[in-house]
């Protein structure tokens, strides 16, 4: 547990609290990501995955505690931050092409964009191309599958090369079999770009197979508070794992399965709650702060 | 093709009774007006649309639809810019809508006719009190559906135009305005037909020229022959405007239709 400065985090979130009226949410939050992480986040419907996500992206402010990237606070939505969605990533107004092409065109001033109309139709083709949709591009997004409209939203957030690459569950909506070929083609992208994401999913096994940085965030841990005391969710453990790409197979090797076993005792069982001084927080990246109140020497 | 035949069936129907009824008429009293014959009606539509007036030597149908496309151009054409514009602004800044959100509201509750002699009074007999009933009229009930529409997008969609790069002003304008403009549309179509019920009311109380104003007036030599293909002249129109909103959607808009 060593003490990173924020400047060096690619992300970093410090002391974060956030409560809806009497509900808290998320108590004392701590995580620092060196650029480049594949930082999955997994937990239990309803532990705030969502809400931890809105917050990094802007869309909600913490009720305590700051979040930077690369040492700037955030603030709100900025574009430093690419977003792929579940749902709604995609403007149905718009052609594929023009879907992939809007980040460019919304940057540009209009003289320009007057002028530069081939390059930019050419940079969106390439991204397209490389999402393998360059055939589609004259269509409306309607007329698209599920996993091409997410390949297509990828595209979309890719063309503005973001510092950070955002996902909320972006594959939850997809066939099983579709859903892997997506795992493997977002870490082909991540092996060619090497952006930091930041993935949100409630699956254990897809946290697993595609972070080489594992969250598990959960409500469900005891500190010396003592029993009666409302405890907001926290990251309870933190793995570190190869960073290689490999073939799904690999979700069915002894080791794969136990480490999601070791997920579920930890994240996602009331009845097995481990004390906060106890959490397996063994990434190097890993930092913990705690109060008096939660830990008593 | 067998559909389309019996879609027909009314239409014919009902020519058809009128018809027999009108001739029965005839038969008794041939000076008979209430219920004219196609022959007396041609002759008024000749009169009426292809000979000049002797007076003023207009072609008094044209004058009077062109009058009358003018007015109810005018008030709803500006009603749907301007109930867009609230939608937009309201639906995205919502400090607008707590300031004019209640009193759209209570706007879109007037009933438009009953406020008609103010209007008179205020904004005189000419055009503008003609055009602004029409506005009135139509525009708080699409302000309102604009304002439904524009927060119905997806909050997501917003947040990530800012990522890319949308400044306020794109978000409105280059993100979410596209996307509500068939609805806007359609918000044209429902409203034509109100827009025709106040522009006859004002036409029919203080006009010189205009559809409702000829109706009304022939309207005291009991001229059926005249009301009658002006009638069926104004629903002509309707249904053109609405055929035409519709292709331009399917056009233009084809992902709308879908994704509704």
């Amino acid at each position: 547990m060593k003490d990173k400065s924020s400047a060096d985090a690619a992300l970093h979130i410090e002391d974060l609290y956030k409560s809806y009226g009497p509900k808290l949410v998320l108590e004392n939050v701590d995580l620092s990501t060196s650029p480049g992480t594949f930082c999955s986040v997994v937990g239990p419907s309803g532990c705030g995955k969502s809400t931890l996500f809105r917050m990094v992206l802007g869309e909600e402010t913490p009720t305590r505690g700051l979040i930077h990237i690369e040492g700037e606070r955030v603030t709100g939505p900025g574009t430093d931050r690419g977003i792929v969605y579940q749902r709604y990533s995609l403007y149905p107004h718009l052609t594929v092409l023009d879907n992939v092409a809007l980040g460019r065109n919304l940057r540009t001033p209009l003289r320009e964009r007057l002028r530069d109309r081939k390059v930019i139709r050419d940079e969106a083709m390439t991204y397209l191309k490389r999402v393998g949709l360059d055939q589609h591009a004259a269509k409306y997004p309607h007329e698209l599958s599920g996993g091409m409209q997410q390949r297509v939203a990828i595209a979309q957030a890719l063309i503005t090369q973001p510092r950070l690459l955002m996902m909320d569950e972006p594959f939850g909506a997809l066939d099983p079999e579709t859903r892997e070929s997506m795992q493997l083609f977002i870490l082909e992208l991540w092996e060619e770009y090497r952006m930091t994401i930041f993935f949100v999913t409630h699956d254990m096994e897809e946290a697993v197979y595609l972070g080489n940085r594992v969250l598990v965030l959960s409500q469900h841990y005891i500190d010396d508070r003592g029993p009666g005391v409302q405890r907001g969710s926290r990251f309870v453990a933190d793995y570190e794992l190869p960073s290689a790409v490999q073939s799904t197979k690999v979700k069915n090797s002894p080791a794969f399965l136990e480490l999601v076993q070791e997920i579920r005792r930890v994240g996602f069982s009331p009845d097995q709650l481990r004390h906060v001084a106890e959490f397996n927080l063994r990434h190097p990246d890993s930092f913990q702060t705690l109060t008096g109140d939660e830990r008593r020497s | 093709m067998k559909a389309r035949l019996l879609a027909l069936l009314p239409f014919a129907l009902a020519i058809a009774v009128y018809l027999v009824a009108s001739h029965l008429r005839l038969a008794e009293n041939p000076q008979d007006k209430i219920l004219p014959g196609l022959g007396q009606m041609g002759e008024a539509v000749q009169r009426m649309a292809f000979a000049p007036d002797p007076q003023s030597g207009d072609y008094v149908l044209w004058k009077d639809t062109w009058a009358s496309l003018k007015r109810i151009g005018i008030g709803v054409g500006t009603a749907a810019v301007l109930a867009l514009l609230a939608g937009l602004n309201m639906g995205l800044r919502p400090w607008l809508k707590t300031v004019f959100g209640d009193f759209l509201t209570f706007l879109s509750m007037v009933p438009p006719l009953a406020i008609l002699p103010i209007l008179f009074i205020s904004l005189g007999v000419d055009e503008l009190a003609k055009v602004t009933l029409i506005f009135l009229g139509v525009f708080p009930v699409m302000a309102r559906d604009m304002l439904l529409t524009v927060e119905k997008v997806p909050r997501e969609q917003v947040t990530k135009a800012i990522t890319l790069g949308a400044s306020r002003w794109d978000v409105i304008y280059r993100i979410v305005m596209p996307q509500v403009i068939p609805r806007l549309v359609d918000n044209v179509r429902l409203a034509l037909g109100a827009a025709w019920l106040f522009l006859i009311a004002a036409e029919a109380i203080a006009a010189t020229e205009g559809l409702g104003y000829r109706i009304f007036l022939v309207r005291r030599y009991l001229s059926m022959d005249v009301i009658l293909p002006y009638v069926a002249w104004i629903v002509v129109l309707g249904f053109v405007f609405d055929w035409s909103l519709r292709t331009f959607i399917k056009r233009w808009y084809g992902w709308y239709l879908v994704t509704k």
